[in-house]
């Protein structure tokens, strides 16, 4: 298992540059991906694309629903569109066009959403999203995707071009770790432990898979052992993984960069209180908006600091154990 | 079923044939034919949208059996011309208009809007064959249709794509986000055609929220613009004609129609946006479209 992880901090990697270099990747290997921009693009870096396939590529303008919309009359006539955004301003502003015309009306339309979490930080809560993965999840025919790192970006944005239907892929503003190591094969649906343990699993998505690797070294000198997955995909849930988890370890915690309500944890939730009950403990952000500041002060004052993963470990193993 | 709705036929007149009296007398007739089909599903459901189904019967039938490459047989057939009705609510008429150029039985139109029905209460493109993309929440026609035209444009197809929208409609937003969209891209294959019937939920638009002035506003928008009398059948085929010889912008086609055309007390009224008839109000709307379709056969 090991082999999976790098380093929990190893050499860091602009994730939007990543996803920029994937998507021009994808775009040599399909000619009926195109992308389409709400005048970020140098912000989202789909202008890597613009400029590689400028004939494939439309700037909309500040107009985030009509760009999905124009996604959606572009994937009914056979194109496979990227839309490329803010998280909040899908999640939020296209929300409607998202329901009803890649949900319902079941268009194959893809959704870059960059600037997720608290990433966008010094711009503030008007900008950052911690309640995307909530909204969307609820909505039937979705499917939600949170890479990892730059290898996950590169591995999961093919699959996601190819996949049938609506894709959410949850993107980080900033620089992230490379965690994985040429090993890593994710596949949309399955979630992967990439760290073997027995007292406990921790089950995260994103950039927070790095922050528990790291937290698991402190839990491992304590003496307990904890699992780590990483549920790259958040719709479709991997039931079985987590019931899995769930019957070996005893105990679960989720970890997001999200709204505690409705995310991932949320999803965990379910699915163990339905069919495996254990306890169950989610760090995330205490449904509250955040504020102005550096990256990593916002994530350690605003529930996903190192110590939140593991006393939440801690309670967790308290309750199995009682 | 009357005599008047057995008579009708549904001949189709392919697109590039000239618009003879007869074929403009036939397709008028029958357009008013429709609205006694629209009348009775809405009449036999007890739920419906009458009004803005009325003053779209000419528009639909124009493009139908007209104007719009079509195959009922193969309703997702690659080159077909497409067509967003983006006023999703009046969709008891774009049924009856499907089902009478073949794309599912006649007889199917009476489920609508029942349980198990292919005829959704608004369009949905999973059930009925034929439609491409769902409508009711308002404002989207415009920008999906940007994307389709876009679509056409990069595979050097010659689809068009028609959409229809409602006056009331453009008080929504998006709708002018996608105006902006298809003018920066000079989406000359695309064509609009605004059900300008001047009433909306709760009363008049220039109540509600005023559209005027109408032909400038698109003008403005780099539209080229046409305005016509919408239930006047030669009017609607002409104008789709010079929308087809616009190069370099996408067309409006400005209708002006009648809410609730041909049952005189339906006309102008925002009731009949979305109210259902008594048994008393169905028998007088069926005699008033009844006498009219006569009119048309003689």
């Amino acid at each position: 298992m090991a082999e999976l992880i790098r380093s929990t901090y190893g050499e860091a990697l602009m994730m939007r540059k990543s996803y920029g270099e994937a998507l021009v990747a994808l775009g040599a290997a399909r000619e009926d991906v195109v992308a389409l921009s709400a005048d970020v693009s140098n912000s989202d870096f789909s202008n890597m694309f613009e400029a590689a396939y400028p004939n494939r590529f439309f700037n909309v303008g500040i107009a985030e629903p009509a760009m999905v919309d124009v996604a959606v009359g572009l994937a009914k006539n056979g194109y496979v569109p990227f839309c490329n955004t803010f998280a909040f301003l899908f999640a939020t502003r296209a929300l409607e066009m998202i329901r009803t015309h890649l949900c319902y009306g079941e268009a194959n339309v893809k959704l870059a959403a960059t600037y997720a979490g608290l990433s966008d930080s010094f711009d503030g809560p008007t900008h950052q999203e911690t309640t995307d993965l909530a909204i969307l999840r609820s909505l039937p025919n979705m499917t939600i995707v949170v890479p990892a790192d730059h290898l996950a970006i590169a591995r999961l944005l093919p699959q996601i071009a190819a996949w049938k239907g609506p894709v959410y892929f949850r993107l980080c503003r900033n620089e992230v770790p490379q965690i994985y190591t040429d090993d890593y094969l994710p596949e949309i649906g399955k979630g992967i432990i990439v760290q073997d343990g027995v007292d406990l699993t921790i089950i995260t998505c994103g950039v927070m898979v790095a922050r528990c690797l790291a937290a698991a070294k402190v839990l491992e000198a304590k003496g307990i052992h904890p699992r780590i997955v990483d549920m790259h995909t958040i719709k479709p849930i991997d039931r079985e993984l987590i019931l899995r988890c769930a019957a070996e370890t005893g105990a679960l915690v989720t970890v997001e960069e999200h709204n505690i309500l409705g995310g991932l944890g949320g999803a965990v939730a379910e699915v163990a209180g339905e069919d495996c009950p254990v306890p169950v403990m989610r760090v995330g952000v205490a449904d509250r908006f955040a504020e102005t500041g550096p990256y990593n002060d916002l994530l350690d004052n605003y529930g996903l600091s190192m110590n939140d993963i593991v006393s939440a470990a801690e309670k967790a193993l308290l309750r199995k154990n009682r | 079923m009357t005599t008047i709705e057995t008579a009708v036929k549904n001949s189709v007149y392919p697109y590039g044939v000239k618009h003879s009296p007869e074929m403009v007398a036939d397709l008028s007739q029958r357009a008013n034919a429709y609205r006694i089909n629209v009348l009775r599903m809405v009449y036999n459901r007890k739920s419906g949208h009458i009004g803005g189904a009325f003053s779209a019967a000419e528009i639909l039938t124009a493009l139908f059996f007209h104007q719009m490459k079509l195959d009922p047989a193969r309703p997702d057939w690659e080159d077909r011309d497409h067509l967003i009705f983006s006023k999703g609510h009046a969709c008891a008429m774009l049924y009856t208009v499907m089902a009478h150029r073949g794309f599912f039985p006649v007889d199917e139109l009476m489920t609508f809007r029942g349980f198990n029905s292919r005829l959704q209460g608004h369009p949905e493109p999973q059930r009925t064959p034929g439609v491409e993309v769902p409508a009711g929440p308002l404002g989207h026609g415009i920008a999906i249709g940007a994307g389709m035209a876009l679509a056409a444009r990069m595979k050097s197809a010659h689809n068009k794509t028609y959409v229809i929208l409602g006056d009331g409609e453009i008080n929504s937003g998006v709708i002018w986000e996608g105006a902006m969209v298809a003018a920066k891209f000079g989406l000359d294959n695309l064509t609009a055609i605004l059900d300008y019937n001047g009433v909306q939920q709760t009363g008049t638009t220039s109540k509600v929220m005023p559209t005027e002035p109408i032909v400038d506003k698109w003008l403005s928008f780099g539209w080229h613009v046409i305005e016509i009398h919408g239930h006047n059948t030669l009017q609607v085929l002409e104008a789709l004609d010079r929308a087809d010889e616009v190069h370099g912008k996408p067309v409006m086609i400005v209708a002006r129609t009648t809410k609730g055309k041909g049952v005189s007390f339906m006309e102008n009224n925002s009731y009949w946006h979305g109210s259902s008839p008594t048994d008393a109000q169905f028998a007088a709307a069926l005699a008033e479209l009844e006498e009219e379709v006569a009119l048309w056969q003689n």
